[in-house]
């Protein structure tokens, strides 16, 4: 392919990632309170639109339409520079996680990733670092106690997660040995998920991703009767939404990135046995990598709304005595593994 | 206090899998998921409204009998007791037997506060706290409400009249 097919081709690909991105955030939101509300046996919202299905736009347009206040003891630039950040590694992430196998379409072979680096998930580990500067900046530039407190508190929390994350994708960078996300999830061929072969990396792979995205149980950090509102107490209308419209983002990633390297990416098990045409096993199977990431998208709300919160020192604990030291006994477990069956 | 100290649970009294913490975690997410899939509570006004039980103090009416005559008598109890001083009556003669009626009953609804003590204190069951809770004024004047508001038929306040009978 000549540089300006590649070209073309990326740029469509980018359009297509921004928009489900931005439309699945605002659609999360939706589905986070009518998910909340079905737990606590109420309706969520219901009435913008039916079944209430254009609430988001409702949002959007009452947090667009807000007066943006900056407290004056602020850092003004840093103040704004925060959220900006927090949006650009939510959105710059998405682009190396793969949705499908490659497809043929009008003669070209198009991969389903924006972006096919060989160190796809070094790349990844690198963006969710930068992830912690938003939020410290957002602490420190606002001026205020609480949140000071929250920023730090949070950054904190996110880089001791962080390192057991890393050794649990060490674990799984064992069995597919490539950094690139295509191969990850090439390895996992069949039924042979990385969620079964090595369930300890994967529940520390959960509990850090927990973590990351500030979410229950370890979102302390910005915990309404804790710290009025953590790192973002201080901010209103369009960049309140930038950090809140970030979280969700990072929900989204983290999902994504689970399932590519824990479930199997976009493989159904058993399904060369249907012999079904090409095209319909690509549809099913990009349709199965939605699926998984939906259904873990609903386990994150599905916690958030039934655990209560860990406090500061216990969340601290989990991390650097009980996570860290369960990655590497899991790193220990797979090369155990490869030892004995020389995979 | 001794006994309560001895019924709080310590870390030590957990069992083994309670304090790994992970069993605890499943349950509670049964417990949720199983509320999910329970009917819902919510009644979704405005299409469905709240009908209160008979004891409920609702906005004050006067009763209306069967022949379009009010019962009330206009003695002026209820302005006396009414400790907001929401109410004004003005007496007048009437060829009828009860040889009183209300030229003009007023009650000031911003002023009510609901108190039931006019209800209480009337000697003819004239005036009843009946179950609307639905008021809404864009202006003072609207609020000030007149014998043609208040008036209601007799047939809409049978549970209250029983309820107090039974009760006060």
């Amino acid at each position: 392919m000549s540089l300006i097919e590649l070209t073309i081709i990326t740029l469509i690909k980018i359009v297509i990632v921004l928009t489900i991105m931005l439309l699945t955030v605002s659609y999360l939101v939706y589905f986070e309170r009518k998910i909340s509300a079905w737990a606590q046996n109420r309706l969520g919202p219901n009435r913008v639109g039916w079944q209430g299905i254009l609430q988001p736009f409702a949002d959007v347009l009452k947090l667009l339409l807000k007066e943006d206040i900056v407290p004056e003891r602020a850092n003004k630039y840093v103040h704004a520079i925060a959220p900006m950040i927090a949006l650009f590694v939510a959105f710059t992430t998405y682009a190396v996680i793969p949705i499908g196998p490659n497809i043929n379409l009008f003669g070209y072979e198009i991969q389903l990733v924006v972006a096919d680096i060989n160190m796809g998930i070094l790349y990844v580990l690198a963006l969710t670092s930068l992830g912690v500067y938003a939020i410290t900046f957002a602490g420190w530039s606002s001026g205020s106690k609480y949140s000071l407190l929250g920023g730090i508190r949070s950054s904190a929390q996110m880089i001791s997660y962080e390192i057991s994350m890393g050794f649990s994708i060490g674990g799984v960078l064992l069995l597919s040995e490539s950094l690139r996300p295509i191969d990850i999830v090439n390895s996992q061929a069949g039924w042979m998920w990385n969620a079964l072969i090595q369930p300890i990396g994967f529940i520390t792979f959960l509990v850090s991703a927990f973590a990351e995205t500030n979410r229950l149980p370890f979102d302390l950090p910005e915990a309404e009767p804790e710290l009025v509102g953590g790192f973002h107490t201080e901010y209103s209308s369009m960049k309140f939404a930038a950090f809140f419209l970030a979280e969700y983002a990072n929900m989204i990633i983290a999902s994504a990135l689970i399932v590519t390297l824990y479930l199997g990416g976009w493989h159904i098990p058993y399904i060369e046995t249907l012999n079904l045409s090409p095209t319909l096993t690509t549809i099913l199977q990009i349709g199965a990598f939605f699926v998984k990431m939906g259904a873990l998208l609903f386990f994150f709300i599905w916690v958030r709304w039934s655990i209560p919160r860990f406090r500061y020192d216990q969340l601290m604990n989990l991390g650097w005595k009980v996570m860290f030291p369960l990655s590497l006994v899991n790193i220990v477990w797979v090369a155990g593994l490869i030892m004995i069956f020389k995979i | 206090m001794n006994k309560f100290n001895s019924l709080k649970k310590r870390k030590k009294d957990l069992t083994f899998w309670q304090k790994i913490y992970i069993p605890e975690i499943f349950k509670g997410l049964a417990i949720t998921l199983k509320n999910m899939l329970r009917p819902k509570f919510t009644m979704e006004y405005p299409e469905e409204k709240f009908i209160p039980p008979a004891s409920y103090r609702g906005r004050p009416v006067l009763v209306m009998e069967k022949n379009g005559d009010e019962r009330c008598v206009a003695c002026g109890l209820c302005s006396r007791v009414c400790p907001a001083l929401a109410i004004e009556v003005q007496a007048g003669e009437t060829d009828k037997e009860k040889e009183r009626y209300p030229e003009k009953f007023e009650i000031n609804m911003l002023r009510c506060i609901f108190c039931g003590l006019c209800e209480e204190v009337c000697p003819e069951e004239a005036i009843l706290m009946s179950k609307d809770y639905e008021l809404a004024f864009t202006n003072r004047e609207d609020a000030i409400y007149g014998k043609d508001k208040l008036l209601v038929p007799v047939e809409q306040l049978l549970d209250r009249i029983e309820f107090l009978r039974k009760y006060k």
